[in-house]
């Protein structure tokens, strides 16, 4: 039997074996190995930013600031491999340390300021984007050898499809973020948060700290975006990844979590994703058709998705009024 | 409320002073900044530059005011001035006049300020969300008139609206300025601010009260909408021609930024459009003052980070809380009265 609460990820399910099937009817080419190895590598910067950003929306807030966390992580890479002579490793490691306090500092602010997460992650959005543009304007280019190693290991399908690492990593971090969401307490205590603050706060869950610890997930995430997306482009530059926070919306959307918060699968985003990316692979197949058809059509599923949202809302509740006049009727 | 002079203007104080305090920076940079002369019968100089390069943000922050008061947001107006931009564009250059060009382009506007209305109104769907719609796919319809080209024209009568003056006074001043007198007139001298209001403080009560909360979200959006187009238009003319991908891109954060600067609670309720205004030319003479003062314009971002975090810190209910309490326990004129009754008698005054 199929439970309700899973309706909308087996529809996001459904809907990208649907396009699916209508890309390979069209194209045949498009079920070989490279054109998934392909899908998974040009959207892993965006699916690890969006798996954080699942979890923002899980708890009823929205991060706009992950695009320019993206860009100020490339920057200060590009930057900082470019003017000293520490190794790559540790470089990753102080963006991730900076971007997962910056995240956890606009967490703060939301909570102890008890303001709306729109305005205060505007506020990130701008600073990220300034600090970038402050340390550098122009594209800065990365070589180093450690950067050719990690582009070069990959996993050689049978019929030609390279799996890169930064696919593998896109994976693994779903998995991880699957696992935090449904098997932890932290994650119980954000669908909590999102089913609503009031009465999370009377079931004890630790408001400050979770809210602190999910923008501290989305922020941290948004730099390990950021180092993907450096090694994906060998290059920082201040105004790559615009808009990118709209994207990952976007996808958590079309994977069937609910915007008001509480409701909602990891898993579902991954899907949105790909399917998002799906998009732009066929009309790279077609041809003829242009590039900003991808925006109206992600826009186009985006309202199709929030209205069958809305629909389960209404019917959910209808059923409810319905329970409780008839409450003595036997279920 | 439509409250009298002494009233508006304690209200404006705040975002007077800011503006006076950026203006004087201008100054302290640019010691000529207040110079204004007539040259080739137009106004010239560094003040008129501010009202002039601040006109599309205006205008947005006049809808957006009107928006937030309802607890809404319209993240939509960067998409629809690139939309109602193109529109405009092709329509003169299909040979038509600016007059036809205008109307459509307004008609555009109205048209996607009605589609995010009724998502909001009608269907119950989340501002934010309702309008993140128009904003991920505005952009690709704008392109999609255009058809992906920069549409460049060179109609005069279309161009007058970005560039050109009447009676030496450039006429996107002219534009802003007489629409935000018209919407203040009509919302304040009507009870259309106050239903406003009213729906952002509460909107189910509001609809007991018997205010048709609907149709009233419908037209707050519609206005929303317009005002963009308009922008569009100013900008689309400014540049004599459409830029489906740039033009607008960003200016809906500086108009919510605006109306926050201007003291308007993004949780809805109470609004001052004049206020708004204030606060586009606040942010405007923020960014003159990076620009003369030779600073890097990259800072420019930064700034308004600092600005943001600024007024979320004074507009925030627990720091308010705060400042009371420190307040009622401080020291008091009769130590035998209550805090609250002292508070309750400074309310009164």
């Amino acid at each position: 039997m199929i439970r309700s609460t899973h309706l909308p990820l087996l529809i996001t399910l459904a809907t990208f074996l649907l396009a699916y099937a209508l890309c390979a009817s069209a194209y045949p080419a498009m079920l070989s190995t490279r054109v998934i190895s392909n899908l998974l590598t040009d959207n892993a910067f965006l699916g690890i930013a969006a798996v954080g950003m699942t979890f923002v929306i899980l708890s009823g807030g929205i991060d706009l600031s992950i695009g320019s966390v993206i860009a100020f992580t490339g920057v200060f890479l590009a930057v900082i491999l470019r003017d000293t002579s520490i190794h790559p490793l540790m470089a990753f490691a102080i963006v991730l340390v900076i971007t997962t306090v910056f995240g956890a500092a606009m967490g703060a602010l939301i909570h102890y300021l008890e303001m709306p997460p729109f305005i205060v992650t505007l506020a990130g959005m701008f600073l990220a984007r300034g600090a970038a543009y402050v340390l550098s304007t122009e594209s800065v280019p990365i070589t180093h050898e450690f950067y050719d190693f990690l582009q070069g290991l990959y996993w050689k399908a049978p019929s030609g499809g390279r799996f890169r690492l930064i696919g593998g990593i896109m994976v693994l971090t779903f998995l991880v973020g699957i696992l935090v969401a449904h098997r932890s307490r932290f994650g119980q205590n954000v669908y909590a948060l999102g089913g609503g603050a009031q009465t999370a706060r009377l079931m004890g869950v630790p408001l400050a700290r979770t809210t602190i610890g999910i923008y501290a997930i989305s922020g941290g995430l948004a730099g390990l975006a950021g180092i993907v997306f450096s090694l994906y482009t060998s290059a920082g530059y201040s105004l790559a990844t615009v808009g990118v926070e709209l994207d990952a919306i976007a996808a958590v959307v079309i994977g069937g979590t609910l915007l008001t918060g509480g409701y909602g699968f990891v898993a579902g985003t991954f899907f949105g994703i790909l399917i998002m990316g799906l998009i732009q692979t066929y009309i790279v197949f077609d041809g003829t058709l242009s590039s900003w058809w991808t925006k109206i059509v992600i826009g186009g599923l985006l309202f199709a998705f929030i209205l069958l949202q809305k629909g389960l809302t209404w019917a959910t509740q209808a059923r409810r009024r319905r329970t409780v006049i008839g409450s003595a009727a036997p279920s | 409320m439509p409250g009298p002079k002494p009233s508006t203007l304690k209200r404006i104080t705040p975002q007077l002073l800011i503006l006076a305090a950026a203006l004087l920076l201008n100054v302290l940079v640019f010691p000529d900044f207040f110079h204004v002369d007539f040259r080739n019968g137009r106004l010239f100089g560094n003040l008129i530059d501010v009202l002039n390069r601040g006109a599309p943000v205006a205008l947005l922050c006049i809808g957006m005011t009107l928006v937030i008061a309802t607890k809404g947001i319209d993240l939509s107006v960067g998409a629809v001035m690139a939309i109602a931009g193109a529109t405009a564009a092709s329509v003169v250059v299909e040979g038509h006049g600016w007059g036809t060009a205008l109307i459509a382009a307004l008609a555009t506007g109205a048209l996607c300020g009605l589609w995010n209305g009724i998502l909001v109104a009608v269907l119950r769907i989340q501002p934010i969300v309702a309008t993140l719609v128009l904003m991920v796919a505005g952009r690709g319809v704008a392109q999609l008139i255009t058809e992906g080209k920069i549409l460049t024209f060179s109609n005069e009568g279309l161009i007058h609206l970005g560039a050109g003056t009447v009676l030496g006074v450039p006429t996107p001043i002219l534009i802003w300025m007489a629409l935000g007198a018209t919407v203040i007139f009509v919302v304040r001298k009507s009870a259309l601010g106050m239903l406003i209001e009213a729906i952002g403080i509460n909107e189910r009560s509001s609809r007991l009260a018997g205010i048709n909360s609907r149709v009233l979200l419908i037209c707050v959006y519609l206005v929303s909408g317009l005002c963009a187009a308009l922008a569009g238009v100013i900008v689309a003319a400014d540049i004599k021609g459409a830029d489906a991908n740039n033009a607008g891109l960003w200016l809906e954060l500086d108009a919510i930024l605006a109306v926050v600067i201007g003291g308007n609670s993004l949780l809805g309720g109470r609004f001052s459009i004049l206020a708004s205004l204030l606060g586009a030319m606040i942010i405007q003479s923020v960014n003159s003052v990076i620009l003369l003062s030779g600073m890097p314009p990259e800072f420019n971002l930064v700034i308004k980070a600092v600005l943001i975090l600024a007024i979320l810190v004074i507009q925030s209910p627990r720091i308010g809380n705060l400042v009371y309490m420190l307040r009622a326990s401080g020291p008091q004129p009769q130590p035998d009265t209550p805090p609250i009754h002292a508070n309750r008698k400074e309310e009164a005054k």
